[in-house]
């Protein structure tokens, strides 16, 4: 049955009909795989013989064979668990059986219980749910086989994006579709509370933590150590994503490196030879979530997670998702990332099991491979003609006329690439293709009379108050931002130049770089930009305004060309809704006459002032309401020491 | 004259015996040439498939040796003529002949042996010269130092650490100080169990003597046929009983050093001393940078009643070490005690001898059968150990069993004395194989480390994995035969040695690959927890770790001692600082 599924990958690899990405008139983009329908298969033969057919992966060729079953007792047993057993039962003066009992509860709480059973029914209904909501889920099959080599060489992150609950279960239905070894999952505990569901994903291989459990020792060791010797041991490929939740605005998150930092310490302390890290980029045409993360953002609470909930979600189920993008990018080596940097020999002085602190320069490393992983994620993410669609109806709220927006969105298509943007834009033709984005987003975008314009009510609607109607107005914009946001990182670093050539006092480098700069560091909680990585980011703007003829560079001095105006006006435009809001927080915080804010009282506070705002008809900006945005900003304020932190 | 005699028995640009050496007889059958070796005289039927299988090697693809040196390739030597008048008048032997002067050029690196096989010859002593006595030592330090000459001792020549190389930036004359004519027992003191011998005596000779008196040092080195008392003593040398008779430095008790500033030597022989730091441990391990050890004082043992070879097979390496480690921790480590991994375990078997009987081979075939299938023992996991127990028989017979029984918790089988004894006796011939390769496109080398108990697996696998990547990195065109075994055990650690080689057919320049893919074998063995050396030393090979190795002061420390003891640096190897 192996050989069925890799003879398969060849067989399509060799289809003449592949669907390329890259038009051959922009030869210069980097190479980029190819996708597959992966459920044209799955529509073609039955769902419930893939369920049951014969699942033989290719496992990591370190494995221990009888450390499957230990896993726990391994975990418990640890010298690593046992250490930190014996120091916490000194602490707090409780007996050692009683402390070893706790990590064993602790344990049992957090371990999945992968069931071969279990993933044949999630394969079957998942087959089913899929084959409804998607019209086909794409997958790059190169990456399925590098990964496949990369499982079987060394031990294997997965580190996908995360914009939908839905990433996970395709993940896993991926790999098991292709015959790959599947993984143990991070996830949320707040799955957990449901019941039935919970049960169901930790059998799937989903093990839960904890949001927050910064000053819980014993948990902390229970915690790494599980991962720990999942990837040490090769058991399986450990999946977890680096943003640590969702991303509700459809922009990627700053990561997180806490459990980046557990998995590459085995390969810091010689327990493993090498561990790669697999960036995979999901892209969606519509998100599931959609409407629910623009009402979050603007502080109706997430519903919590509940089964009965999850089945009134079935009539998402009705409707049209489009297509949905997996791939899977090259494996990146942390003993290549490592190469020069990190001393190993650092670990020779003390048995590696007693917990030390990683070297500065380990941290260091460890950061930027998070900020990196992102970007290869963002890199590889799939864009769909919808989303420069999108970016020109926000730009424009009063609307444009068809023809206008088929002819702008062409325009805005030849910049993308040039900037190097994924873009899936089948054909070379603009009508068809926005026509599709603007049929699959009715709900956000309405035609009438030849004009394109958001589907925001105009005026309130009966027994409407003005603010409920400016929170309609503001879930529309939101949604649409959303997708916007997919498209940000290929802009964000010529908007950033765009907007300080404007600001700057003169147009020599070095006062533009000084701008640049500045709003650089105003916007590195909003957007990935990697820490001290400004004069690269400075010079890599520089060099693509250049090659898009909008600015002219000399030795000293950058300025725009003559036909640049275009350009720069569109990039300042896309970066204008959050120097907006991030202006509106300012203004808050200036006239907030309390004299000590509570953090937990300042999202509230500053979305109402936002709205007063709004509702006075002073601020036309409804992205200012977004609680990811005004969080953003005093990150970014708190990081500028414009404010300060204290605690009471 | 006599002073030739080892080097015309031994090869000039290879391991060994002239008579003894590996080849593919026409049958394209693997031989073992000469008499001197139980080995020897053997057909191998597997060696050539093992071969051409390991390295992806064909036997039509040769890189013979040049045969015999050309003497004109000897760079003329530069000799102070005054030093040479006045040795002469004190009666030293000494000699400028080119093929003697290349034959103590060096050691036994691999670039030193391909670069002889291709008939290259670097820089060469100008002079060698042969005292026969502590005395004449005295006198041939004095006038070098009186002329400023460069001395380089040399004993066995077995060095695998560059050590014997004259230092490309010497301008001085370089002599060579062979230490073989020093080659005499001095005196055995039964009653304290100690023997005196000048320190150019051969490993295999004084052990040979002191048998015939009923004793032995236990000392026994690999090299042990070829390499010097002085040799061991210069560069901390380890013997394969060990656990018995300790390692150099547990035997020896006494040591006569001569320096530029005088001879060093220790008053009296008391077993153990508290008088500041142990001055012998500034010559032990000094590589020949501070003087010539040429008198030692050494512990002996009555020879022992019993000796019983032994082999154990486990189902993988792991189960190997923990063995291992447990026998350690239960301090009942036999004579010797070695873990080969599963690759070396199959290159054990391709030197096996045809077998003389059907009766044999079917008993072979039993076993592989009882243990690979019986037993359910994967056969490419599973891995062997190889044991010696010594002592009076019935001690041994119930040490053997305690160590079975440790085994059998591993997993580990008995499988026979046979195989242990084959294991022992093949430690002496892998160095001719090596030669071998070099006649085929393939080059090699060993060496060692020692690392925390806990940390042996993951040093060997990743070692191990480092070098196959490193290759493949470089252009080698095949997998590189990448194998380790563990040699020896401590109480908080074990020593362990790793086999590499590689078929370079198809590279611009292989020696610059091998040595890169060394360099980041080593790098790889510092950072998982492992030593810069075991007992080979550091010589000039692994100078560029020794701060990083032993701290800049500890560094520091050893610069001032050689500050002080020879400012003149009249013993410029250039090895170790």
């Amino acid at each position: 049955m192996r050989v069925r599924s890799s003879s398969r990958l060849a067989v399509i690899l060799k289809l003449t009909t592949l669907q390329t990405l890259y038009s051959t008139d922009h030869p210069g983009l980097k190479k980029r795989d190819e996708l597959e329908d992966m459920l044209e298969e799955r529509r073609r033969s039955s769902d419930a013989r893939h369920a049951l057919r014969c699942y033989a992966p290719a496992v990591y060729k370190g494995l221990a064979p009888r450390e499957v079953s230990a896993l726990r007792g391994a975990v418990l047993q640890s010298d690593a668990l046992q250490h930190v057993i014996g120091q916490v039962s000194a602490e707090c003066g409780e007996r050692r059986e009683l402390v070893q009992e706790e990590a064993a509860h602790l344990l049992d709480e957090m371990a999945h219980r992968l069931r071969l059973g279990t993933v044949r029914f999630f394969a079957y209904v998942l087959s089913k749910v899929f084959k409804t909501l998607f019209r086909s889920v794409r997958v790059n099959e190169e990456g399925v086989q590098r990964l496949q080599q990369a499982i079987q060489d060394h031990p294997v992150v997965l580190l996908p994006s995360h914009r939908s609950y839905m990433d996970f279960l395709m993940m896993s239905y991926i790999l098991y579709t292709y015959d790959l070894a599947l993984p143990v999952i991070a996830a949320g505990m707040d799955f957990m509370s449901m019941k039935v569901v919970g049960e169901m994903l930790r059998m799937s291989g989903a093990f839960f933590i904890r949001r927050s459990f910064g000053g819980d020792k014993l948990y902390w060791a229970v915690f790494s150590e599980y991962v720990k010797t999942m990837l040490r041991t090769g058991y399986a490929p450990i999946e977890f994503f680096l943003e640590g939740t969702r991303s509700r605005t459809g922009k990627s998150l700053t990561p997180k490196t806490g459990l980046l930092n557990i998995v590459m310490e085995p390969f810091f302390k010689g327990e493993v030879f090498d561990i790669h890290l697999v960036p995979v980029s999901i892209s969606y045409d519509r998100i599931l979530e959609e409407s629910l993360y623009a009402r979050e953002l603007l502080g109706v609470p997430k519903p919590k997670e509940t089964t009965s909930g999850l089945l009134k979600a079935r009539q998402i189920l009705r409707e049209d998702y489009g297509v949905m993008h997996v791939y899977f990018g090259h494996p990146v080596s942390v003993r290549s990332l490592a190469q020069g940097r990190v001393k190993r020999s650092q670990y020779n002085l003390v048995p590696r099991h007693i917990p030390q602190r990683p070297c500065l320069a380990a941290q260091a490393l460890v950061g930027e491979a998070a900020f990196r992983l992102v970007r290869l994620q963002e890199q590889a993410m799939v864009l769909r003609p919808w989303t420069l669609v999108a970016t020109l109806l926000l730009q424009n709220p009063d609307g444009m006329d068809l023809p206008v927006l088929e002819e702008q969105a062409a325009w805005l298509r030849r910049l993308a690439l040039s900037f190097g943007a994924f873009l899936d834009w089948p054909g070379r033709t603009c009508r068809p293709v926005v026509g599709a984005g603007l049929a699959l987003h009715k709900n956000l975008a309405r035609v009438s009379g030849g004009r394109v314009r958001l589907a925001v009510a105009e005026t309130p609607g009966v027994g409407q108050t003005a603010e409920e109607l400016a929170f309609d107005r503001a879930v529309g914009v939101l949604s649409c931002a959303s997708y916007r946001n997919q498209i940000l990182h290929v802009f964000i670093r010529p908007a950033l130049l765009s907007v300080a050539l404007r600001t700057a006092n003169s147009s020599r480098k070095d006062e533009v770089y000084t701008c640049f700069n500045f709003l650089w560091t105003v916007f590195s909680n909003e957007f990935i930009l990697c820490p001290g990585a400004s004069v690269q980011d400075f010079e890599e703007a520089c060099y693509l305004l250049g090659k898009c003829c909008a600015v002219q560079e000399s030795q000293q001095d950058i300025v725009m060309s003559e036909g640049g105006h275009a350009t720069l006006a569109f990039l300042r435009a896309l970066l204008d809704p959050f120097l907006q809001g991030y202006q509106v927080v300012c203004q808050y915080l200036c006239k907030e006459t309390e004299e000590n804010l509570r953090e937990n009282k300042f999202v509230p506070a500053a979305r109402n002032f936002a709205l007063q705002l709004i509702l006075a008809g002073t601020l036309k900006c409804y992205e200012a309401l977004s609680s990811d945005l005004q969080k953003n900003a005093l990150a970014a304020l708190v990081q500028l020491e414009a404010v300060t932190k204290v605690k009471v | 004259s006599s002073h030739f005699f080892r080097q015309d028995i031994m090869k000039w640009n290879g391991w060994g015996y002239s008579d003894s050496r590996f080849l593919f007889n026409k049958k394209g059958q693997g031989e073992f040439t000469g008499k001197r070796y139980r080995l020897s005289g053997m057909i191998l039927p597997s060696l050539k498939d093992w071969f051409e299988a390991t390295f992806g090697t064909s036997l039509q693809h040769k890189t013979p040796a040049t045969p015999t040196l050309n003497v004109s390739a000897v760079p003329p030597p530069n000799l102070v003529e005054p030093f040479v008048e006045e040795l002469k008048v004190a009666g030293v032997a000494a000699s400028h002949d080119p093929e003697g002067r290349v034959f103590r050029s060096h050691g036994h690196c691999l670039h030193e042996i391909f670069a002889l096989r291709e008939g290259r010859i670097g820089r060469v002593p100008d002079l060698v010269v042969w005292p026969n006595c502590h005395n004449d030592v005295v006198k041939i330090v004095e006038l070098a130092c009186k002329y400023n000459v460069c001395l380089m001792p040399y004993g066995g020549g077995t060095s695998v650490s560059s050590a014997l190389e004259c230092p490309l930036e010497e301008t001085r004359s370089v002599v060579s100080l062979d230490t073989s004519q020093m080659n005499r027992i001095l005196w055995i003191d039964e009653k304290n169990l100690t023997v005196h011998v000048e320190a150019g005596i051969i490993g295999q000779d004084l052990e040979r003597q002191l048998n015939e008196s009923g004793y032995c040092t236990g000392h026994e080195p690999d090299s042990m046929e070829f390499s010097s008392l002085g040799g061991w003593v210069a560069t901390r040398a380890s013997g394969m009983k060990k656990n018995i008779y300790g390692n150099i430095e547990d035997l020896v008790v006494h040591i006569k050093m001569v320096t530029p500033r005088g001879v060093i030597e220790k008053s009296c022989q008391g077993p153990r001393m508290s008088t500041g730091p142990d001055i012998h441990h500034f010559i032990m391990g000094s590589e020949g940078t501070l003087g010539v050890v040429t008198e030692v004082t050494m512990k002996i043992r009555p020879l022992p009643e019993y000796q019983k070879y032994g082999s154990i097979v486990f189902p993988n390496f792991q189960q190997g070490v923990s063995c291992l480690r447990e026998v350690a921790r239960q301090r009942c480590a036999p004579a010797s005690i070695r873990l080969m991994d599963n690759e070396q375990f199959q290159f054990g078997h391709a030197l096996k001898p045809q077998v003389s009987s059907i009766f044999t081979s079917f008993l072979d075939g039993l076993k592989k059968f009882y243990i690979t299938k019986f037993k359910g023992f994967e056969p490419h996991h599973l891995c062997v150990a190889t044991l010696l127990f010594e002592g009076d028989r019935e001690k041994v017979l119930q040490h053997e069993k305690q160590v079975y029984d440790i085994a059998a918790k591993f997993g580990g089988l008995a499988a026979g004395e046979d195989n242990g004894q084959r294991g022992y006796m093949l430690t002496f011939v892998i160095a001719y194989l090596r030669d071998l390769g070099m006649d085929y496109y393939v080059i090699g080398e060993s060496f060692e480390t020692s690392v925390p108990w806990d940390r042996v697996l993951d040093l060997c696998r990743n070692v191990k994995e480092r070098i196959v990547r490193e290759c493949k990195e470089r252009g080698v065109q095949f997998p590189p035969f990448s194998t380790c075994r563990v040699t020896q055990t401590y109480d908080a650690g074990a020593c362990v040695y790793f086999y590499f080689a590689f078929n370079y057919r198809g590279l611009a320049d292989p020696l610059h690959v091998y040595e890169r893919v060394e360099h980041e074998a080593r790098e790889e063995i510092l950072a998982n927890g492992g030593s810069l050396s075991h007992h080979h030393g550091v010589g000039k090979l692994r100078k560029e770790w020794m701060r990083e190795a032993v701290s800049t002061v500890g560094l520091g420390m050893l610069q001032s001692v050689k500050e002080y003891v020879d400012p003149n640096n009249i013993f410029g190897n250039r090895n170790l600082l």
